[in-house]
């Protein structure tokens, strides 16, 4: 991964005084630290559709930032374009002052920035475990010769990986299931899942998109309090979510996209009494 | 030796062969998801490459080159490796069954290549009266084959090890991620192109060495040998031996070229002599019945996938 300011090892969290924190209280502000995201003018048109139409903001680092809006405001096509999936058709991203546009997205997440995926996409015919250690970068056994050449290398970076996949997913609270099929578990779990082999990257910055969406209240706890105590250690959010408990509890800084374009931004409670917003919310509710 | 053992030495000889062929569409398909349906292509271009290098020359044809046999060979599979890379940089953006349909037409374009292009491939008669490797050391015919079957049965067992070793590695791993979600792959730092590519190639180079294995024991090469049946009698070992898992792959390349040997056999001798040439689709009926009846009762195949992929996270 390419140099700067990186957050606190998450090998640290392990399974030894994780805090069972909830709620959004007391979070340190975002100074400093990595993962500041810079979405520069963006659009991203499907033919004539103008699905993100110069879309601005700056999710800043170290903080939790929410980017909500009506059904098919753009937000996903934001996400996508953002992490490489689609490249942009104008404006720039970038990420702690590097430019990421239109870099595919396994470069994309080379600078620091994981995502998941509204449906989740574990790698269904995996364990659980192998899901997650399949992410680091550069593994010496990922070029086939090494197992023949260097297999005592592969050994010990396979056991390295091992450990610190077990201590994500323990964080993660999916010990039980580490040695199933990722495609055998619950919808929630998999959302689990993403996020823990979001973490196995050690990024910058993680984009989750709708990790609420679909999940149980238990594991929807869960999941806050996950993002809270990584938020905590210094990792970066842009989190796309409907649900608005979700997001005011959690979220530092709110910005709000309707029909491609950014109408509001700034604090969870501002922001959620701007008229603006109200009507673009409640005008999608009476089409 | 009695009959019995003689014909036993020359079906092993045979179903370890395409047990090579078998390892490497289970890479392409069983780890990686790649559908190649046009295996039988890559197995004649090594086999043919492997003949125009060991061939003795011939004034009216190309090549001919007398090439020590272990050198006809890899050069097959180096000509292997040369038309993957340009058919996979040509196709692998296709999914599925698009890049099934495209590698099918590329593998009947190669057999087709062999029939036409006489002055190199010595069109329909093919080319004959290769030599055999280290054929004047024996003094009978049945003693040279089960040195050959020896020779196939080393490079077999040694792709077998290799294959093994890798896939059980984080590169199995990676693999097997691009197979299950390449939008997902791609997200987590992985370049699905490079590796599937990366893939193609190496599957296809296992298909050519198989090929001049081929020619070195029956010592010529003709088009009729490279029909799109071997690519169906190949998937149907990857299919019922047990896709994703090697040892799978041998035990169907075994089991399934038992079949057809046994089958045809029975044909000749039980069906009356007027119907024997139209008997012979019984062979390709049972085949095809034997795909249906394993994806039903047995979808992933005798010997599955496991669901660790590397060894050094199988066991606790």
């Amino acid at each position: 991964m390419s140099g700067g300011t990186r957050p606190p090892e998450l090998s640290a969290h392990g399974g030894n005084g994780r805090p069972a924190t909830s709620g959004g209280t007391g979070r340190p502000a975002g100074d400093g630290g990595a993962g500041r995201l810079e979405v520069a003018d963006v659009v991203k048109a499907f033919g004539a559709n103008r699905a993100v139409d110069g879309v601005s903001f700056v999710a800043e680092a170290g903080r939790i930032t929410g980017l909500i809006g009506p059904n098919g405001a753009g937000k996903t096509t934001l996400f996508n374009a953002v992490a490489g999936e689609y490249p942009l058709d104008a404006g720039s991203v970038r990420l702690d002052g590097e430019q990421i546009g239109s870099l595919p997205p396994y470069r994309v997440f080379s600078h620091g920035l994981a995502r998941t995926f509204q449906i989740p996409r574990p790698f269904g015919g995996m364990t659980v475990l192998e899901n997650v250690m399949c992410v680091p970068e550069r593994q010496a056994g990922e070029r086939f010769w090494n197992s023949w050449l260097r297999p005592g290398l592969v050994a010990r970076e396979e056991r390295r990986n091992m450990e610190r996949a077990r201590e994500i997913i323990e964080f993660c609270g999916l010990t039980k299931v580490e040695r199933q099929l990722a495609g055998a578990i619950s919808g929630g779990q998999q959302k689990l899942v993403e996020l823990a082999r979001a973490l196995m990257a050690d990024p910058k910055i993680v984009l989750l998109d709708e990790p609420g969406a679909g999940v149980n209240p238990a594991l929807l706890d869960t999941i806050v309090d996950r993002i809270v105590e990584l938020n905590k250690r210094g990792l970066s959010f842009l989190i796309i979510e409907h649900n608005m408990d979700f997001i005011m509890s959690l979220c530092d800084h709110i910005v709000v996209m309707a029909t491609g374009r950014v109408i509001a931004e700034g604090e969870p409670d501002t922001v959620i009494a701007d008229p603006q917003v109200i009507d673009a919310y409640l005008g999608g509710a009476i089409q | 030796m009695t009959g019995f053992a003689a014909y036993l030495v020359f079906f092993l000889i045979v179903a370890l062969t395409y047990s090579i062929v078998v390892m490497g569409l289970n890479l392409q398909w069983g780890y990686t998801g790649l559908f190649n349906a046009g295996v039988v292509g890559f197995f004649a271009i090594g086999a043919y490459g492997t003949a125009i290098l060991i061939g003795p020359d011939r004034a009216h044809l190309i090549g001919g080159f007398g090439l020590p046999f272990p050198v006809g060979v890899l050069g097959g599979m180096a000509l292997c490796a040369v038309a993957a890379l340009i058919v996979g940089m040509a196709t692998l953006r296709l999914r599925e069954e698009y890049l099934a349909i495209a590698t099918f037409g590329i593998a009947i374009s190669i057999q087709l290549v062999a029939l036409n292009f006489e002055s190199l491939t010595g069109g329909a008669q093919g080319l004959v009266g290769l030599p055999r490797p280290l054929f004047g050391l024996f003094d009978s015919p049945a003693s040279y084959n089960l040195f050959y079957l020896g020779v196939v049965a080393a490079v077999a067992g040694l792709v077998f090890l290799a294959l093994e070793t890798a896939v059980r590695s984080p590169w199995g791993r990676v693999l097997k991620a691009v197979r299950e979600d390449e939008t997902a792959a791609r997200s987590l730092g992985k370049n699905p192109a490079a590796i599937r590519l990366e893939v193609f190639v190496l599957g296809c180079v296992l298909m050519g060495l198989a090929g001049g294995l081929y020619v070195g024991f029956i010592g010529y090469v003709s088009p009729l040998d490279f029909l799109p049946i071997l690519t169906f009698q190949i998937w149907a070992m990857l299919i019922v031996g047990g896709s994703g898992n090697n040892l799978g792959a041998v035990t169907g390349a075994i089991g399934v070229w038992a079949l057809w040997a046994m089958s045809g056999l029975a044909i000749s001798r039980l069906l009356p002599v007027a119907y024997q040439s139209q008997g012979g689709a019984i062979q390709v009926i049972l085949i095809g019945l034997l795909i249906v009846v394993t994806l039903i009762f047995r979808p992933r195949g005798l010997i599955g996938e496991s669901d660790s992929v590397s060894k050094h996270t199988g066991a606790r």
